[in-house]
């Protein structure tokens, strides 16, 4: 059986948005990124937000990955109000609840791989060895438990990305958050980024993706297109309702 | 608490990660403050220095001895009233014996007489002029402690009988005797034989306040014989003889018990009707001390901060230094936010940054002031210096101090960078 054209079930929602809107002070002008986004994410989506730049797509990441709060509407998050947090409190809920993929991957460029992907583990407040051990267990899950004492200058780009998809993943995060992860990388090598993902997707993760190549967004079940600010569409491959079909 | 364990021990990590990859830099950056430790920590030193000579020269003056003089110890408006006084007559130390040992419980102890002149002393082929030469009794190794390196004071009978022999200071020693004991020589002073019969252990000088290392001692009666204290004027026509009367007291505690005795005393010695003002002066250490502590604050105050400011413009290198670290890493700073570091996470990050530049410099500078101590003992033995462990602690504080001020303002400001904007900065 095709994974993709599996079923799966889908958990309650994780990020609740209604209405958002997002406002920049440009010197004199105001750029209104955001005109009233709304959007439910559910626990074990495969989401894609595509749309051409200057939609609004890099800003609704950023309140999506809680590093940003919106100008005015509701933004939950597991049912917590995050509109209203302050930046410290921000930064609880991105160790905990959102693992972070780069497109230019942002590791440590003289850390070992251990040492980045134990850095969430840290600011959790976890100790030494449960941290190695969580670490560790995360390099092995993407495939790089021979290449945990390496630095990035001694990984190729898909392995520095793997670390990357490792730090993301160590904390379990209720959302991935994965910002053109393929945008660095070779078109093969970028594949196999993909296929990491859709495997950690059948292993009962949520990922977000933002990105604005059709085949990378093609991966996702569900796709969101931006388009000045707004939702211009919004289409499941799979109807995302509470039940299983069984595989045949 | 666990968590900030962890943050501050990650956070050192990334110190020495950051000095390690950015050597040159970093150590060009902790050479500013290198400089700084260094100043601060020698100044210390001197300033420690000038406290133990001081001190040496305040226990030369004894802190349970009474000077009975003309002048008193401190600085007066009205110097008038006292250039007209009467002289302190040698021969008042007799009298204040005696009635010391008529009076049942005297509060003092012993009287000893002092006359003094610069004088020039000869030796064969060599000679020191000016020397400080004093003359007393036997009596005065209880006002004053001797410490003799070779020989002896003169004793009762030859402080009696005004033998002609001399007990000399370490420094006169060794101008008159460079290659070979002074003991049993006889010098020439003024033309006058003396013989040497002890020579003072070495006290080291400073600031020119009392030391016995340019110092002769003699015989009052000796002494009389040959020099005139009343009459000597040099060039400019002054006199520069002087004697004093100093008075053991037999209890410190009862320092003012006695100066009140010690008074009475020379009122009845002077004669004095009640209703007239003392026409001498008593003074103690302690007055000379409070005079002098002054001078003492205010040199150490002014090199201190004068060497400061040589810690401060380390300090400045310090603050830039970490403002660029801060540039260079915001993309860091915007991962390490969005991973989850919270804004105390970071701040304390480049705070032990900056603090370990300049522990590093500090270190650095306290081994360098060290051996410059060192070398400055070695090299001029005769000024006091005072490398001790408090200063060790002390810079070591200050270096720490010197860090989280420094890197305090750079620090801050990267905690407070937008995860979004820092993210995006290539």
């Amino acid at each position: 059986m095709d994974a993709r054209q599996s079923v799966r079930q889908v958990g309650p929602v994780v990020i609740d948005i209604e209405n958002i809107t997002k406002d920049y002070v440009m010197g004199e002008e105001i750029v209104r990124a955001l005109r009233g986004v709304s959007l439910q994410i559910r626990r074990n989506e495969y989401l894609a937000v595509m749309g051409p730049s200057g939609s609004g797509k890099s800003t609704l990441m950023n309140m999506l990955g809680c590093l940003d709060t919106p100008t005015s509407g509701r933004y939950e998050f597991n049912g917590r109000d995050v509109a209203e947090m302050d930046d410290d409190e921000l930064a609880a809920i991105r160790n905990r609840e959102i693992g972070f993929v780069f497109q230019t991957f942002n590791l440590l460029a003289r850390a070992t791989s251990l040492r980045n992907v134990e850095l969430p583990l840290i600011y959790a407040g976890m100790d030494p060895e449960s941290r190695e051990e969580r670490a560790t267990q995360a390099l092995t899950d993407v495939g790089l438990g021979d290449r945990i004492q390496h630095k990035p200058n001694e990984l190729s780009g898909g392995q520095r990305q793997r670390v990357a998809i490792a730090r993301a993943l160590v904390n379990d995060p209720s959302i991935i958050l994965a910002d053109e992860p393929t945008g660095n990388l070779d078109s093969k090598t970028g594949e196999e980024i993909m296929a990491l993902l859709e495997d950690l997707y059948q292993r009962g993760h949520t990922i977000i993706l933002v990105t604005h190549e059709r085949d990378i967004a093609a991966h996702a079940r569900r796709t969101i297109r931006l388009r000045d600010g707004v939702v211009e569409s919004d289409e499941s491959s799979f109807v995302p309702r509470l039940e299983t079909v069984a595989a045949s | 608490m666990k968590r900030f364990l962890y943050e501050l021990e990650e956070s050192w990590r990334i110190a020495y990660a950051q000095m390690r990859s950015n050597l040159t830099r970093s150590i060009l950056t902790a050479l500013g403050v290198v400089i700084g430790i260094v100043a601060v920590t020698l100044m210390g030193t001197a300033i420690g220095g000038i406290q133990v000579g001081f001190d040496k020269s305040m226990a030369v003056l004894g802190d349970d001895v009474l000077y009975v003089t003309q002048w008193p110890w401190k600085p007066v408006d009205d110097w008038w009233n006292y250039r007209d006084r009467k002289k302190i007559q040698t021969e008042y130390a007799e009298t204040i014996n005696r009635m010391i040992a008529a009076t049942p419980n005297s509060n003092l102890m012993v009287a000893v007489p002092t006359s003094s002149l610069m004088r020039s002393i000869k030796y064969r082929g060599n000679q020191v002029e000016n020397v400080f030469t004093l003359g007393t009794t036997s009596d005065f190794t209880v006002t004053s402690t001797i410490d003799c390196k070779e020989g002896r004071f003169f004793n009762e009978i030859e402080s009696r009988s005004g033998a002609q022999v001399v007990v000399i200071g370490y420094d006169v020693a060794d101008a008159l005797f460079p290659s070979e004991s002074p003991i049993d020589k006889s010098v020439l002073i003024n033309g006058h034989v003396f013989k040497v019969i002890g020579v003072n252990a070495r006290q080291g000088t400073f600031l020119g306040l009392f030391s016995w290392d340019s110092m002769v001692a003699m015989p009052l009666a000796a002494f009389n014989k040959y020099f005139d204290v009343k009459n000597e004027l040099d060039a400019r026509g002054e006199n520069q003889g002087q004697s004093d009367v100093r008075v053991k007291v037999r209890d410190k505690t009862k320092l003012i018990e006695a100066k009140d005795e010690l008074t009475g005393m020379m009122r009845r010695v002077r004669g004095l009707p009640p209703e007239k003002k003392e026409d001498f002066s008593i003074n103690e250490q302690q007055a000379f001390k409070s005079t002098l502590d002054p001078v003492k604050n205010t040199i150490a105050i002014a090199g201190l901060f004068i060497t400061g400011l040589s810690l401060f413009v380390g300090a400045i290198g310090i603050m830039n230094i970490t403002f660029v670290s801060v540039k260079e890493r915001t993309k860091e700073i915007g991962t390490r936010k969005a991973l989850g570091a919270r804004r105390r996470t970071i701040l304390l990050q480049f705070l032990i940054e900056s603090t370990a530049l300049c522990l590093l410099g500090g270190f650095i500078g306290l081994a360098v002031a060290y051996f410059m101590c060192f070398g400055i003992g070695k090299a001029f033995p005769s000024f006091p210096i005072q490398f001790s462990f408090g200063l060790v602690i002390a810079s070591m504080i200050v270096s720490v101090l010197t860090g989280l001020v420094s890197g305090f303002a750079p620090a801050w400001s990267a905690s407070r960078l937008d995860p979004v904007t820092a993210l995006r900065y290539e």
